[in-house]
């Protein structure tokens, strides 16, 4: 991806031939450019229409008045129709508002604090064993190929066979409970779900990490170790003054990428435990708004969206990484 | 590792024999921790896996048997789930379409981007690669409720266009990603020197550039059959529960038995086992091409 990285200073030659060479150049760019945007174009205009549109759509229909909330408005006493404008309502609905328990209203909050607990949690966990197992396999000549097939598995298996494993694995006559030695019911109360919930996460999207954290250890060269060692660094030491930082670039977007995909996670927890037991996130909670009040639920999925937006946007902002950069290079390497 | 290191670097040449001793022991330790490692690592990936694969050959009345190891085999459980109203062969049938049509479409559009980002030089390409990279990181939910809501306006809610249709928003993306990735890799000076050896630009392309093509354009197609096979949280609401379009994640997700009191589960695992084995024997075949596709793409989980 050179171009990507800029073109490279031309050398210092002879000031006519070079401005001759420099006119051609930028003839051909300008060539290449039409062709560039013409073979782009289509992948542009089709993700316009099933992202760009639905997204649009989603934001027009967020400040209208739901069909199912048509009738008459007890502040004013007028009638109003499905499809009026309403400006911000679904969204103060979302954000203040006082409805009973057990409303999807009332669970905005939690499923918050649902979705935030879950990605700190296993993104933490992800990180720290996916390190671990790059590092083993990296050093590991014999039996690489091995568990490089062992962990490509759990990343094979669809989400929502995982969940069902999982749900029949975490029965309180399950597997879980009879190795453990254990009577927990899993999925009857809080932190037993949330806990279910992760660990299937956890245990499904570990090699994903591991693999771009090996591919980061791979670039690294041995004779660094090698003179680390000379100089006297134990292993401690080498791991934080040479493996940490060099593969920082790689790990930082592996958990960029984790963090996006655990902010909107929906397979697992609803089709293993429904939400209940507050492992509601807030990709459930939109889903299930779909079926009470359809624009409420595009104000929420509005909702989400932004603020998974936010959140890229901060990450990428605080670690500064270079997302396309990286990834430039990773297509280069 | 200190002692190890005194001897090195004050009494390097005093005892050359006990070093020579220690350091042997110490890698063989060292080479004991990273096996035990391997297997660790090997245990925890395959073990649910594992208990997946004898549960669907466990008799029904056996559930919770929990034996670790094969007991009560039976064949039975693979011939139930094509039985009774789970709909499993159809959900099959159904995936492989929306799988192949997605998968088709997704290649076909997502080759010349791919080629652009690899090889021409053209303002905007960081733009281009940002949003591209943004929207395959795009959450489905921010998808789903307003297709919902389009699609049951326009009466497309449980038809096939409203399940491959909306896939092309993470197929095509990660389409572009891997295949670009792989362009910039290929050896392209090929195809200068075929024509320089007189190949017309038809037979350059046709004897040079497409056979060294072939396997990015494969893993490519297996990455995005793989991601579409996978998806769920659009298949569950815009199929709307009609088993003639529903994909396989749905079945299984829904998968009762004929008592609605009692969960299925040695019935749900063998259909689990059919739906992953084709997968995970892909996957170990072009483990190898898989984990660079991965690694370049950043794919999600």
């Amino acid at each position: 991806m050179t171009a990507a990285t800029g073109q490279l200073p031309e050398q210092v030659e002879g000031a006519g031939q070079d401005r001759e060479r420099r006119r051609r150049r930028a003839r051909a760019s300008r060539g290449d450019s039409r062709l560039a945007w013409r073979l782009i174009l289509p992948t542009i205009v089709l993700l316009v229409v099933v992202i760009g549109y639905p997204v649009v759509y989603a934001v027009v229909k967020s400040m209208q008045l739901d069909k199912a909330d048509a009738g008459i408005n007890p502040s004013t006493g007028f009638f109003e129709q499905g499809g009026k404008f309403v400006g911000l309502k679904y969204y103060r609905y979302w954000f203040n508002c006082n409805c009973p328990n057990g409303t999807n209203g009332h669970e905005f909050w939690p499923s918050v604090q649902t979705t935030l607990i879950f990605t700190v949690i296993t993104v933490a966990f992800e990180v720290v064993l996916g390190t671990m197992m790059a590092m083993v396999m990296h050093r590991a000549f014999k039996g690489r190929a091995i568990v490089r097939a062992a962990i490509l598995v759990p990343w094979a298996i669809p989400t929502a066979v995982t969940a069902r494993l999982w749900e029949y694995m975490f029965q309180p006559h399950g597997v879980v409970n009879s190795v453990l030695g254990t009577n927990i019911i899993w999925t009857g109360s809080v932190w037993p779900a949330r806990w279910t919930v992760m660990l299937g996460d956890i245990w499904k999207t570990t090699p994903f990490i591991a693999l771009l954290v090996l591919a980061g250890l791979q670039v690294i060269p041995d004779e660094l170790y090698e003179s680390a060692r000379v100089d006297g660094a134990n292993a401690l030491q080498r791991f934080t003054a040479i493996t940490l930082p060099l593969v920082k670039p790689a790990l930082l977007v592996a958990v960029l990428f984790r963090v996006l995909d655990v902010l909107r996670i929906f397979d697992l927890p609803y089709i293993l435990t429904h939400g209940a037991n507050q492992t509601t996130t807030l990709s459930i909670l939109a889903v299930n708004e779909l079926r009470s009040s359809q624009n409420a639920a595009a104000a929420l999925s509005t909702i989400t969206f932004v603020f998974i937006f936010l959140v890229a946007f901060v990450l990428v902002k605080v670690f500064s990484v270079n997302v396309v950069q990286t990834q430039a290079r990773t297509v280069k390497a | 590792m200190t002692t190890a290191t005194q001897t090195a670097t004050t009494g390097a040449a005093a005892l050359p024999t006990v070093r020579r001793r220690r350091r042997r022991r110490r890698v063989n330790m060292r080479a004991v921790w990273r096996t035990l490692g391997m297997v660790l690592i090997v245990v925890w990936c395959l073990a649910p896996f594992y208990w997946m694969l004898i549960t669907s050959f466990r008799q029904v009345d056996f559930t919770y048997d929990n034996a670790l190891y094969p007991k009560h085999v039976t064949f039975d459980n693979y011939k139930a789930i094509f039985k009774g109203s789970n709909h499993f062969g159809r959900a099959l049938f159904n995936s492989i379409v929306i799988g192949v049509v997605v998968t088709l479409f997704a290649m076909i559009v997502g080759v010349t981007c791919a080629y652009a980002i690899a090889r021409l030089h053209f303002r905007g390409k960081f733009a281009v690669l940002g949003l591209i990279l943004a929207a395959s990181m795009f959450p489905g939910v921010a998808l789903v409720t307003p297709l919902f809501q389009f699609f049951t306006n326009i009466h497309w809610l449980g038809t096939y266009q409203a399940l491959i249709i909306p896939d092309l928003s993470f197929a095509l993306p990660l389409c572009v990603y891997v295949l670009a990735s792989f362009f910039t890799q290929m050896p392209w000076e090929l195809e200068q020197a075929a024509k320089v050896d007189g190949a017309s630009p038809g037979q350059a392309f046709r004897m040079v550039i497409l056979p060294l093509a072939a396997p990015g354009l494969f893993t490519a197609a297996i990455l995005v059959f793989l991601s579409v096979w996978n998806e769920y949280l659009l298949a569950s609401q815009l199929s709307n529960g009609n088993p003639n379009v529903a994909p396989v994640t749905y079945a299984i997700a829904t998968f009762s038995g004929s008592d609605p009191r009692i969960v299925p589960y040695t019935s749900i695992m063998a259909a689990g086992v059919v739906v992953t084995i084709p997968l995970v024997l892909v996957v170990l075949l072009f483990q190898r091409r898989i984990v660079s596709g991965l690694t370049a793409g950043g794919v999600k989980g």
